[in-house]
């Protein structure tokens, strides 16, 4: 099974979200259930007819299994492989070859967070972790994960490529002023340049809003194979391509902070889709802090590398800019319940489906890039839409 | 690699230790070494059971020259009563490799990236920590 013929053999079909901003009173499993019960409906399907599950967790090892239990599926393809915000799209390429192989018919792919109003002790979490993943080379000099990591990259970024705080800023400004136009979002008020410059510092050259938000909410999403997603109720939104790279884990063992796996996901996603940068129309990267979006700009070709910072200057990522970045939002502004990668699909299909708003983009060919730990997983998938197949 | 941690000292479990206690017992008697391959003589950082470039499975471990260069560099910015601001760099020692620190002596913000730096082991808390200081004023 070549990845020729796995482009556009299947097809996004529904797609939910539940609890997003704040879901006070309610679990993560329970606003993943909604979700997913959203996901199902709007692709005009029954939860029994689900026998895919991809799903992952930030704390509970096992997670596939009680999503199963939960929703009342019996999966005969799950996929519960975690690389930390990218998985969502990283499932991606697995569930397109269960489908094309016959594995299973319907998959569900699912996450939930309830970071924010959750009662769980974020500082007795941290210190778990460091027991039951390790880095003792790093935690002894007390970093400040994740936020530490990007902000080494952007420093880094700023001394080689003379990258200013502005044009980090720029990235946040721009995602705001598509969160204006979105009514889901969690931040909606205005922003400037200078907000972001004389924001608090958190880990220099960052400031909280170079951070992306801490936010609940659950997010899924429906493939099926394309034959299929024909009948369905929505315009499909066909997978085209979909790669995966892992260079790192710790940014301590991250070869060039300048260049991230996205310089191998995503020319490897755009082959497999038989598209060139110049063929998207709408971006969905995952920014959860501004230095990543420039980053995934350069290595994903929309600029030669080193060049992010004057790309995105004077509003071109943001609405009526030259190229459509994280319309929804992004993680800076729309939301960012934990792992983040789900909604990046979910915005790309809603764009491709003519469903979004006043932030509606001609859009026949999206490209979803997901990021996952300390710039560690890379994970690219293209969408299109019939016209793109 | 096993042979010379089982002698490493008296105060060292008896029997073969793998690469990350050897690294972390010889740092707690305050003597900083890091694992150099001796299929092809570079350093491997951080310690592994096998040579990334070679693969072999054998090492010397070896002190550092302890020299550096900032490859990275930020500030934590923290709350006093959380131990207040505190430097977190990554420098690229002269032997090829790079690892996490951080620069003391000089306010966090002062270090920039370029700058050489020399490590010192130094007591922090219950553990013996390798960091840098600036290596001359710019």
């Amino acid at each position: 099974m070549n990845a020729n013929t796995l482009r556009g053999a299947a097809a996004v079909v529904g797609v939910g979200q539940a609890g997003m901003g704040d879901a006070t009173g309610y679990t993560e499993m329970e606003i993943l259930a909604q979700a997913a019960v959203r996901a199902v409906a709007d692709a005009g399907l029954r939860m029994s007819d689900i026998d895919g599950l991809c799903t992952c967790s930030a704390s509970a090892t096992m997670w596939a299994m009680p999503v199963a239990e939960y929703l009342g599926i019996r999966p005969s393809f799950i996929d519960s492989t975690m690389l930390g915000g990218s998985s969502f799209v990283a499932h991606l390429l697995p569930a397109i070859q269960a489908l094309q192989a016959g594995e299973c018919n319907a998959v569900l792919v699912c996450y939930g967070s309830t970071q924010r109003s959750g009662t769980v002790n974020r500082a007795a979490v941290g210190k778990m972790r460091q027991v039951l993943d390790p880095q003792p080379y790093e935690t002894p000099y007390e970093p400040m994960q994740p936020i530490s990591a990007y902000a080494l990259a952007a420093a880094r970024h700023m001394a080689q490529y003379g990258t200013t705080r502005e044009q980090l800023a720029e990235v946040a400004v721009a995602a705001r002023a598509w969160a204006r136009l979105n009514p889901e979002a969690w931040s909606r008020g205005p922003l400037s340049i200078q907000d972001v410059l004389d924001a608090r510092m958190v880990c220099d050259p960052l400031t909280v809003r170079d951070c992306c938000l801490l936010t609940d909410g659950a997010g899924a999403f429906v493939l099926v194979r394309s034959d299929r997603a024909r009948d369905l109720p929505h315009k499909p939104a066909y997978v085209l391509g979909s790669a995966t790279a892992v260079w790192h884990r710790q940014i301590s063992s991250m070869e060039d902070l300048t260049v991230t796996a996205a310089a191998e996901s995503g020319p490897r996603a755009m082959r497999m889709a038989g598209v060139t940068p110049a063929d998207v129309d709408l971006l969905c990267l995952y920014d959860a802090f501004t230095i990543n979006t420039l980053l995934f700009l350069e290595d994903l070709g929309f600029c030669p590398k080193g060049e992010g910072g004057r790309f995105v200057e004077g509003g071109a990522i943001a609405p009526g800019g030259r190229l459509a970045v994280n319309t929804n939002g992004g993680g800076l502004s729309f939301g960012h319940p934990g792992m983040y990668g789900v909604f990046l699909v979910i915005e790309a299909v809603r764009q491709l489906r003519g469903e979004a708003g006043e932030r509606q983009q001609r859009a026949e060919v999206a490209l979803v890039h997901g990021n996952g730990a300390t710039l560690s997983s890379q994970s690219t998938a293209i969408l299109g839409s019939e016209a793109a197949l | 690699m096993s042979e010379q941690a089982s002698t490493r000292g008296a105060a060292a479990p008896s029997g073969p230790l793998g690469p990350e206690q050897t690294y972390l017992g010889h740092l707690q008697d305050g003597d900083w070494r890091i694992p150099r391959c001796r299929g092809c003589g570079k350093a491997v950082f951080y310690p592994r059971t096998a040579c990334l470039v070679c693969g072999a499975q054998e090492f010397d471990w070896v002190a550092p020259s302890g020299l550096g260069t900032i490859y990275s560099t930020t500030v934590m910015r923290r709350p006093v009563q959380a131990g207040g601001d505190l430097n977190l760099c990554l420098v690229d020692l002269d032997e090829g490799v790079r690892m996490m620190s951080r620069v003391e002596d000089v306010d966090p913000a002062v270090p920039r990236i370029g700058d050489r730096v020399r490590a010192e082991v130094r007591r922090a808390g219950e553990q013996n920590l390798v960091v840098f200081t600036l290596e001359a004023a710019r």
